[in-house]
């Protein structure tokens, strides 16, 4: 009785996760299809990489593909130079006001983004910052930067104070401390941050849609522009869209465990 | 930096030590993280609120002047506003209805062991990881475009009339659709939230004779009760922006059909160039955003001291 439990539990089990999937991996199959193939739903044809050939050749997609690169990473440094100096200070010499400063830095992030669309546009605007990728690393810097401050206060915490303890009394300087054994400590959980915020920029799609147009645009802003009638090409789209998507879908893989802590911001473990 | 080193060891978090000796190296590490926020929260904000209460269009510079509660007024007068406001709660409503209780039923589902679960996982939460405009494209042609989407097709070899999901059922496909996206992560954190529930007090509930109807409403569902909660509470604040999804499928229509309040403060802003009308929406949002905010930070607050 108790195998047959676990058969069909697992069947539909399996069951859901194709279906969950299936969008995806119909995606990634159109991606190697000729694009009068791509009208038909047939599973069985002859790959080719001519939409890739194509997307690369008719659009400026490497240019696209790189303003992600830029903006995601950039975004993340940044986010670590303002985050780490803070998360240190907050887990290793907390004050009483530590625990308020931690709450409030999360609650910027409960304002909906469209609640300041229009002033920002305006600033943008005056700047000289619409379509350009200063001006989208900014934007994503200051909305991942309650995660990143979350996220790296809670790593600290878990490090034992003991271990800096014994070397500063072994003698070791300030640096020798921080880079000989707390660096290594927190490496592993601030790596798995970093993946986070990379992920969250990549995907963000408000800002890139508003902010930018041609040249600063990121890959989301980017796929967007095939939404109208005449950019209605699938097998391009298809190919466009996978590789925007596969990389971060195998950060994301990688960093399942840290994600629930990320979003949540601990609330859940 | 001698005088960090010369400090007496320092404890983790409670520590008396370091709460006397505020120095300005300290300030200084914590400062630029919380000037740059203190920015970002205030100055936008501020504008919004002060753009909400003057006329201010940029496509007529001549309007100027303090408006009052005007730009409210037209706003709430406005045929597409209730419909905004109607159409932004019924797709939080279903999202957040669907997510639940189907993530819910998927977490029970995965706790347990079958072949090939941890691979089976990494399909589930798949989606959560595609950018939106992916999402929504994917969705829109090859799922369920009217001709050569793959449910028409399956319709057709039924020999049922094949049906124009954007056209006829706007609203109920971006609901399919963020929903879609949105599932994976309730999953993720309530099927995270129920391994740590004790096996030992589901054995307890089987002994007593428990079936499986009561051992899912009295032991799991209670479990679950605060993850839910944070899975609402993060969803609301998320599902109150949606944009993209509307942007690269319907642009708000057909009519107003798909205008969400996030929508139709870009078409008054940015669109129209309206910037008091749409400042007074924004500012909607944020209400409507600090109200559930208010609980998750609260029950945030709870989860530090119980630190």
């Amino acid at each position: 009785m108790k195998k047959y439990g676990t058969l069909i539990f697992g069947i539909v089990g399996w069951v859901i996760a194709l279906i969950m999937f299936f969008p995806i991996f119909w995606m990634a199959i159109t991606a190697f299809k000729t694009e009068q193939g791509a009208y038909s739903p047939d599973l069985i044809f002859v790959p080719t990489l001519e939409s890739f050939k194509d997307v690369f050749a008719r659009s400026n997609y490497l240019l696209f593909v790189m303003n992600s690169i830029y903006v995601s990473i950039g975004s993340t440094l940044v986010c670590f130079l303002f985050a780490i100096p803070a998360a240190y200070k907050m887990s290793f010499f907390p004050t009483p006001k530590t625990q308020g400063r931690l709450l409030w830095m999360l609650s910027t992030k409960m304002m909906p983004a469209v609640g300041v669309l229009v002033p920002i546009y305006l600033l943008f605007r005056s700047f000289g910052l619409l379509d350009n990728l200063f001006g989208l690393i900014v934007i994503y810097t200051l909305m991942n930067l309650p995660i990143a401050v979350w996220m790296s206060y809670t790593y600290f915490c878990e490090i034992p104070a003991a271990i800096l303890e014994a070397g500063r009394i072994d003698g070791a300087t300030l640096w020798e401390e921080l880079w000989y054994l707390l660096r290594p400590m927190c490496l592993p959980g601030l790596s798995s941050t970093g993946l986070i915020l990379i992920i969250f920029a990549w995907n963000e799609a408000f800002w890139s849609i508003n902010l930018t147009s041609a040249n600063a645009a990121p890959l989301t802003a980017f796929i967007a522009s095939y939404s109208s009638p005449e950019g209605l090409f699938w097998a391009k789209l298809s190919a466009a869209s996978l590789l925007a998507v596969a990389p971060i879908m195998v950060l994301g893989w990688l960093t399942q465990k840290q994600l629930v802590q990320g979003l949540t911001f601990g609330a859940v473990k | 930096m001698s005088v960090a080193t010369q400090q007496p060891v320092v404890g983790p978090v409670g520590a008396p030590a370091s709460a006397e000796k505020p120095n300005l190296l300290m300030a200084l590490l914590e400062a630029p993280s919380i000037i740059a926020l203190l920015l970002w929260m205030i100055v936008p904000l501020a504008m919004t609120i002060y753009f909400s209460f003057i006329r201010y269009s940029l496509l007529n510079p001549d309007i100027s002047g303090f408006a009052g509660i005007e730009n409210y007024q037209f706003l709430t007068e406005d045929e597409s506003f209730w419909p905004a406001i109607i159409n932004t709660v019924l797709l939080m409503g279903a999202v957040l209805i669907i997510t639940i209780v189907v993530g819910t039923l998927l977490a029970v589902l995965y706790d347990r062991e079958f072949f090939g679960k941890n691979v089976a996982t990494l399909l589930v939460i798949a989606p959560f990881f595609v950018m939106p405009t992916v999402s929504a494209l994917i969705w829109k042609n090859f799922i369920m475009h009217p001709v050569y989407g793959l449910i028409a097709f399956v319709l057709h070899k039924l020999g049922l009339p094949a049906v124009d999901w954007f056209g006829d059922y706007p609203l109920i496909s971006i609901i399919i659709i963020v929903s879609w996206e949105w599932l994976p992560f309730a999953f993720l954190i309530l099927f995270t939230s129920l391994k740590s529930l004790d096996q030992e007090q589901k054995e307890a509930a089987s002994i007593d004779g428990a079936n499986a109807f009561q051992l899912f409403f009295f032991i799991i569902v209670p479990h679950l009760q605060r993850a839910i909660g944070v899975v609402v509470m993060i969803e609301t604040i998320f599902l109150l922006s949606i944009f993209a999804e509307i942007y690269t499928t319907t642009s708000g229509g057909p009519g107003h059909a798909t205008t969400n309040l996030a929508f139709l403060v870009y078409s008054l802003g940015i669109q129209q160039f309206n910037v008091g009308i749409a400042s007074a929406g924004g500012i909607l949002a944020v209400i409507l955003a600090n109200i559930v905010a208010y609980f998750l930070v609260k029950m945030l607050a709870q989860n530090l001291k119980g630190r």
